[in-house]
C-alpha cells in the first residue's frame, strides 16, 4: 500500500504572494479572452495589451502624470496627519470640547466634496492647493477617530497606574496614551492613504492641469479608453504601494502593533 | 501604619444617583502587616484599595498612612492589578522601569533592582522580552515587579490572581509570601478566595457588601512558612469556616 501523501503546508511566500498574483493573472487572461472571443469594442473595454500598449506608448508623460498625483496624494494624506493628531487629542481632552467639536467635524463630512472642490478653487485658485485641501478633507475623519478611540482605549489601570507615580497630564498622554493608540493610528493612517488617493483624483477632476485623474478625462474626451482604463490601473497600483507603505512602515517600526492590530481590530 | 477612620465613600452615578462603595470603615493594618479583604462582589474591596492609594478621596471620614492623610497618591506604594496591564510596546525590564521612569528617577541603582526583583520572581533571563512572549502568570509576575521596583513600604494588590488559572494561582500565592518574606512590606490584597486569603494573612478583613462595611476581622493564627498543604489543618478550616458563615450565612457555610 502507497503510504499516503502528506498534506504540506503551503510556504509562507507561496500564501502571501503567488495565490493573489496567480489570481491576477488568470482574472487579467480571462479579462483579454473574454474581449477578444466576444469582439468588445476597445472603447467600451479595451484588451489588457491594448491597455498596457497604449500607455506604455505614452511612458513618458504617463509617469509625470502619476508623480503629480503622488505628490498630491503624499501632501493631502500628510495635512490630514498632522491635523488629525492634535485634532484627536484635543477631543479627548474633555467631554465638552468633545461635544463642541464633533458636530463640525460631522458636517465637513456630510459635505459631498465633489460639490466642494470648484468652491475651493474660486477660494484658492487654481493650483496643488485646492486638490490637497480635498485630498485632506476626504482622508483625515477617519484618521481622528481611529486615533480619539486609540487615545480613550487605555486599559484604565494603567491611567491609574500613572497617576500613582504622579505623572503629568502631559506625560501620561506622551508616554501612555498616545504609544496605546498606535496599533489604531495605523489602522485610521490604513484608511486615510486609500482615501487619499480617491482625493486626489477628485480634486484632478474639478481642476487640474496633470495627474492621473486629469488623464482620464482629457483621454475618455478624445476616446483614448484604453489610455484612461491604464491611468485607472496605475491609480489602483499607487493605492496598493502607498497602503503597502503604510503597513510596512508599522511592521519596522511598530512590531508589536503588529501583534496588537489583529487581537482588537 | 495604614489607618482608616470611620470612612465612607459614595459614587454618583450618570444619571446623578447617589451609590455607596463604602460606609463607615475603620480598619487599621500594622508595618509589615499581611491584612487581605474578601467579601462578594460590590462590597467595596477595590475602592477601599484605592482610598488607600489616594486614587480616590475619601465622601466622609479619614486615611492616613504612618500619621499622615492620604490626599494624592504617595510615592511609597506599590499597586499590582487584576490584568498585568504591561505595556505592550516596551520590554519586560522597561516595563518594571516604567514607575520608576514616570516619576523621573530612573537610575542605576534602580535598573539594577528592578533585574533583582526579576530574578527573584523567576523571570531572569526575559528582561529583553516583550509581553506577548510571556505567559499570563509570568506577565503578571513582572506586573508585580513593577509594584515593588521603587521599594514602597505598602503594597496593593487588588485580585492580583483573579485571572489565573488554578495551578498558576497556587504557584504565585507562594511567590508572594516568599517575596514578603524576603522584602516585608504593610500589604493590602483584595482577593474573591477565602482560601486565598487564609493562607496569606495575618488578619482577613470579611466586607457585606451595598454599602460595604467592614462584618469582622478574622486572625489567622498558622505558624509561617506556610503552604497549601496546611488546608488540612484545623486552624485553617476554623479559619475558612467562620469567613464563609460571616459571608453566607451559617446554613450554606454548613452544607460546604
Amino acid at each position: 500500500m502507497p503510504a499516503p501523501a502528506k498534506l504540506h503546508p503551503l510556504a509562507p511566500w507561496a500564501t502571501d504572494i503567488a495565490q493573489p498574483l496567480g489570481a491576477v493573472v488568470v482574472f487579467v487572461v480571462a479579462w483579454e479572452l473574454i474581449c477578444r472571443v466576444f469582439h468588445v469594442p476597445a472603447y467600451l473595454v479595451p484588451t489588457p495589451s491594448a491597455i498596457f500598449t497604449d500607455t506604455a506608448q505614452l511612458a513618458g508623460p504617463v509617469a509625470m502624470h502619476t508623480l503629480a498625483t503622488t505628490e498630491t496624494v503624499l501632501l493631502g494624506f500628510l495635512t490630514s496627519v498632522i491635523v488629525s493628531l492634535p485634532l484627536a487629542v484635543l477631543i479627548t481632552s474633555s467631554p465638552a470640547i468633545a461635544n463642541a467639536v464633533y458636530p463640525l467635524l460631522v458636517v465637513t463630512q456630510s459635505i459631498p466634496k465633489v460639490a466642494l472642490a470648484p468652491i475651493l478653487v474660486v477660494i484658492f485658485g487654481s493650483n496643488e492647493l485646492p486638490r490637497v485641501v480635498v485630498t485632506f478633507l476626504v482622508a483625515f475623519f477617519p484618521l481622528v477617530l481611529s486615533i480619539a478611540a486609540g487615545i480613550t482605549s487605555v486599559p484604565p489601570e494603567l491611567i491609574e497606574l500613572g497617576r500613582a507615580c504622579k505623572a503629568s497630564r502631559w506625560r501620561e498622554l506622551w508616554r501612555i496614551r498616545l504609544p496605546y493608540a498606535v496599533p489604531f493610528v495605523f489602522s485610521g493612517l490604513k484608511a486615510a492613504i486609500t482615501l487619499s488617493v480617491v482625493g486626489a483624483v477628485v480634486g484632478e477632476f474639478v481642476n487640474a492641469d496633470r495627474g492621473l485623474g486629469y488623464l482620464i478625462v482629457t483621454s475618455t474626451a478624445f476616446f483614448r479608453v484604453p489610455l484612461a482604463w491604464g491611468a485607472l490601473v496605475l491609480l489602483s497600483i499607487l493605492g496598493i504601494v502607498l497602503f503597502q507603505a503604510v503597513v510596512i512602515v508599522e511592521r519596522v517600526f511598530f512590531p508589536w502593533a503588529v501583534d496588537a492590530d489583529k487581537q482588537t481590530l | 501604619m495604614i489607618v482608616l477612620e470611620r470612612v465612607a465613600k459614595t459614587f454618583v452615578s450618570r444619571g446623578g444617583e447617589e451609590v455607596a462603595a463604602l460606609a463607615d470603615v475603620s480598619l487599621q493594618a500594622r508595618r509589615n502587616e499581611f491584612v487581605c479583604l474578601v467579601g462578594p462582589s460590590g462590597c467595596g474591596k477595590s475602592t477601599l484599595l484605592r482610598l488607600v492609594a489616594g486614587l480616590v478621596a475619601p465622601t466622609a471620614g479619614a486615611v492616613s498612612i504612618a500619621g499622615t492623610a492620604v490626599t494624592e497618591p504617595r510615592a511609597d506604594t506599590g499597586i499590582v492589578f487584576q490584568a498585568p496591564t504591561l505595556l505592550p510596546w516596551a520590554t519586560v525590564l522597561d516595563n518594571v522601569l516604567f514607575p520608576l521612569d514616570m516619576m523621573g528617577k530612573l537610575d542605576a541603582a534602580g535598573r539594577s533592582r528592578a533585574r533583582d526583583l526579576l530574578a527573584l520572581v523567576g523571570l531572569a533571563g526575559f528582561e529583553g522580552k516583550y509581553p506577548r512572549e510571556l505567559s499570563g502568570g509570568m506577565q503578571q509576575r513582572a506586573g508585580i515587579c513593577r509594584a515593588l521596583v521603587h521599594d514602597p513600604d505598602i503594597l496593593l494588590m487588588d485580585e492580583p490572581f483573579g485571572a489565573l488559572d488554578a495551578l498558576t494561582r497556587e504557584e504565585l500565592t507562594i511567590e508572594v509570601m516568599r517575596i514578603w518574606r524576603e522584602r516585608p512590606k504593610t500589604i493590602l490584597f483584595v482577593t474573591h478566595s477565602i482560601p486565598e486569603a487564609v493562607l496569606l494573612a495575618d488578619r482577613v478583613v470579611v466586607m457585606s457588601a451595598r454599602p460595604g462595611r467592614v462584618a469582622e476581622i478574622v486572625e489567622v493564627n498558622l505558624p509561617r512558612p506556610r503552604d497549601f498543604d496546611m488546608e488540612a489543618r484545623r486552624e485553617f478550616q476554623d479559619s475558612t469556616h467562620r469567613i464563609r458563615t460571616l459571608i453566607f450565612g451559617a446554613r450554606h457555610a454548613r452544607a460546604s
